[in-house]
């Protein structure tokens, strides 16, 4: 009991970074129709970012993980600026070719500027567990899972109860009629790839703490951010935030209970069997946006 | 007419002579170019630490051996090829190495796995590498002459261990290890030791070489009721396991195999939980003195030191000088940097390396057997944030 008690709480917390990078992808593969190969590359920029902002000014834990976030706006919105606008009226491939060469480039970026020797970030959380019963837990994953599910919350809230999400919800609904209503389009485009960005630099920055940094570890977190959002259904927050701790949850469990040496694999049967019977995700709505 | 004949010869002639004085200066320009030696190493991605610091004692191994002259009096230089920690990569730079650079030897690629994927490559052209880290038994049991492993397999690992067994009061293991060759053949090796003594061994995990969340299989290992957890993989990854079991309070025994542990970089990155941990090493700079050649051991150290390389990385670093200067010797006695003659005189090489005696014997399938050394190799433990001798290993 106490085993599989551990397995879960294991699977939740590592489920909560899923759903967070899920979340930051299906704004931009969902809603905006960029397939986003670099979202991992923003994963790895926060935390570079929060370990340049420890290690090199010195600065706040908390402080760090702020700068972090915004570092992945910031360069979230120059990419779309840069990159993706020009080509709004493209088909998918050329945005997607375009995203392949950032996601190269800024990879082999993090390698030139970093090296490619792993980088261990501190953290000011006790390295004694927490302990209930026979389920131990690191008050620093405690911290990821709520701060990922406070982020969670945000972006939930940030798109159903704003002016920003109530206008980001009518462009990718029908961007001709959203502008005719005077919704500035192309910032909205920019917002959000902006916060998608934001959100998978948030998840880097938490997690770089529990793990280590280097230059490749973007790529684990793409190909589980698009797992996160085939299951979840296309654009859908809450279906992405489920399919991640699914995900989470499964991976776990698999590695746990059926074997650790296929435990990516388990992950991947589960999308399987979802694209076979349900194929536009676990969650999708009748009518999908976009 | 006659004279359009003339003019003819005349100017083919003059082609040719041209034509042949360029390939003897090539020949001329060819005695006096460098002896260039291939590596192969993961430079970047999940293990590029390693790969990093074997090129470093690369570099002091070129550098001494230039000091002293080079090798049949021309210069040694190194054409390094990062492998990026993926076997694909391992195989296509061993193409490059061989086909674009005319290497007549490489010395490479740090995983087992790697070192595996360029194998057929070598045997393809012809060109012998010297396998410097990879522990996977299959490497030399596969029939490929053109291999020389200066790095003990899992089992010579094992046979290493066995005297301090008892002295570690193991009654029962468990093994974690990266799902790799290395990891593989590391569990085999081991529980084939622990099986003869006669002890249980509990659960057999495995990790992918690029995951960062080892709880699920902790969590396991921690039902199984063992005492002692052998550990195979990078140090980087043994790192994140360390961290992981502390968190979930797991009771164990650690023992790290295969020599990648630097166990001075997990007193760095893991802190009290490295405390207590075991490690196989195949060279202890903590304590040069006690190496086979102390006073090589000794120099080696000081010029690491003296070139502001980070000390975890010895551990690993001495990998690459001993595999350079083994590919040097091998050069000197052949006379000539030509594969195959490289290839021939490996095998009558005889020096002493940091590690300890380097000389090769047949492994393998007969008629196709690849060299193995016989290294060196030690347990320490991490004590008091330090790392130091086990009671047990000490006179």
């Amino acid at each position: 009991m106490d085993q599989l008690l551990q397995h879960l709480v294991n699977g939740l917390v590592l489920g909560g970074t899923y759903a967070l990078l899920g979340i930051g992808l299906t704004l931009i593969f969902g809603l905006m129709n960029v397939v986003n190969f670099a979202h991992g590359e923003f994963y790895t920029l926060g935390a570079y970012a929060t370990f340049a902002a420890l290690t090199l000014a010195d600065l706040n834990f908390f402080a760090a993980l702020g700068l972090a976030i915004v570092c992945g706006l910031v360069v979230g919105a120059v990419t779309e600026f840069v990159l993706v606008r020009p080509l709004r009226r493209e088909s998918i491939d050329t945005v997607m070719l375009v995203m392949i060469g950032v996601w190269i480039a800024m990879q082999n970026g993090e390698l030139l500027v970093w090296g490619g020797v792993a980088k261990s970030i501190p953290h000011p959380f006790s390295t004694t567990p927490l302990t209930l019963g026979g389920v131990s837990l690191a008050p620093l994953r405690l911290f990821v899972l709520v701060a990922a599910l406070g982020l969670i919350v945000g972006a939930h809230l940030l798109i159903h109860r704003t002016r920003l999400g109530r206008a980001m919800r009518a462009t990718f609904q029908d961007a001709d009629t959203a502008a005719l209503m005077g919704v500035r389009i192309r910032r909205i485009y920019t917002a959000t790839f902006a916060i998608g960005s934001g959100l998978a630099a948030a998840a880097g920055a938490l997690l770089g703490p529990v793990f280590i940094a280097y230059p490749s570890m973007g790529d684990l977190a793409s190909l589980k951010a698009f797992s996160v959002v085939i299951l979840g259904g296309l654009g859908n927050i809450a279906g992405a935030t489920v399919g991640g701790l699914v995900l989470g949850v499964a991976e776990e469990l698999g590695a746990g209970y059926v074997s650790s040496g296929y435990r990516d694999a388990v992950g991947f049967v589960i999308i399987i069997a979802v694209l076979l019977l349900r194929p536009s995700g676990l969650f999708a709505r009748a009518e999908r946006v976009g | 007419m006659r004279k359009r004949w003339f003019l003819s010869i005349l100017t083919v002639g003059v082609i040719a002579a041209f034509v042949g004085s360029v390939v003897i200066g090539l020949d001329v320009a060819r005695a006096q170019a460098p002896v260039r030696i291939g590596v192969i190493e993961p430079l970047s991605g999940p293990v590029a630490a390693s790969g990093n610091y074997i090129r470093m004692g690369a570099e002091i191994a070129r550098d001494w051996l230039n000091a002293k002259g080079g090798v049949l009096g021309r210069k040694v230089e190194l054409v390094i090829e990062d492998n990026k920690s993926d076997p694909k990569e391992a195989a296509s730079a061993a193409e490059k190495l061989i086909v674009r650079d005319k290497v007549p030897a490489i010395m490479g690629a740090w995983g087992s796995s790697m070192t595996l994927a360029a194998m057929p490559k070598l045997e393809e052209y012809g060109v012998p590498m010297v396998v410097e880290t990879s522990s996977a038994a299959s490497i030399t049991k596969r029939g490929n002459p053109w291999i020389f492993r200066i790095s003990p397999p899992s089992e010579m690992e094992a046979v290493g261990l066995e005297p301090y067994v008892d002295k570690l009061a193991i009654k029962k293991a468990d093994f974690l290890a990266v799902n790799t060759d290395w990891g593989r053949g590391s569990i085999q090796a081991f529980g084939d030791l622990l099986k003869k003594k006669g002890l249980p061994v509990g659960a057999a995990e495995f990790m992918e070489q690029s995951a960062t969340d080892m709880n699920a299989q902790i969590t396991k290992i921690k039902t199984t009721g063992g005492d002692t957890l052998f550990l195979t993989t990078a140090v980087e990854q043994i790192t994140l396991v360390l961290k992981q079991a502390q968190e979930q309070r797991l009771s164990r025994k650690i023992v790290t195999t295969g020599g990648s542990s630097s166990p001075t970089q997990l007193i760095k990155q893991a802190g009290a939980a490295a405390e207590g941990t075991y490690h196989i090493v195949f060279f202890m700079p903590w304590f040069p003195e006690s190496m086979p050649d102390g006073k090589l051991a000794k120099a080696f150290v000081d010029e690491w030191a003296k070139r502001g390389n980070p000390f975890e990385g010895l551990t690993e670093g001495f990998r690459g000088h001993d595999g350079i200067v083994t590919i040097a010797e091998a050069v000197k006695v052949a006379g000539k940097d030509d594969p195959k003659a490289v290839r021939d005189a490996l095998w009558r090489v005889n020096l002493t390396g940091v590690n300890g005696p380097i000389h090769f014997e047949k492994d393998g399938p007969a008629g196709k057997e690849s060299g193995q050394s016989k290294p060196s190799i030690f347990i320490v433990q991490i004590r008091d944030g330090k790392v130091a001798l086990p009671e047990f290993a000490r006179k």
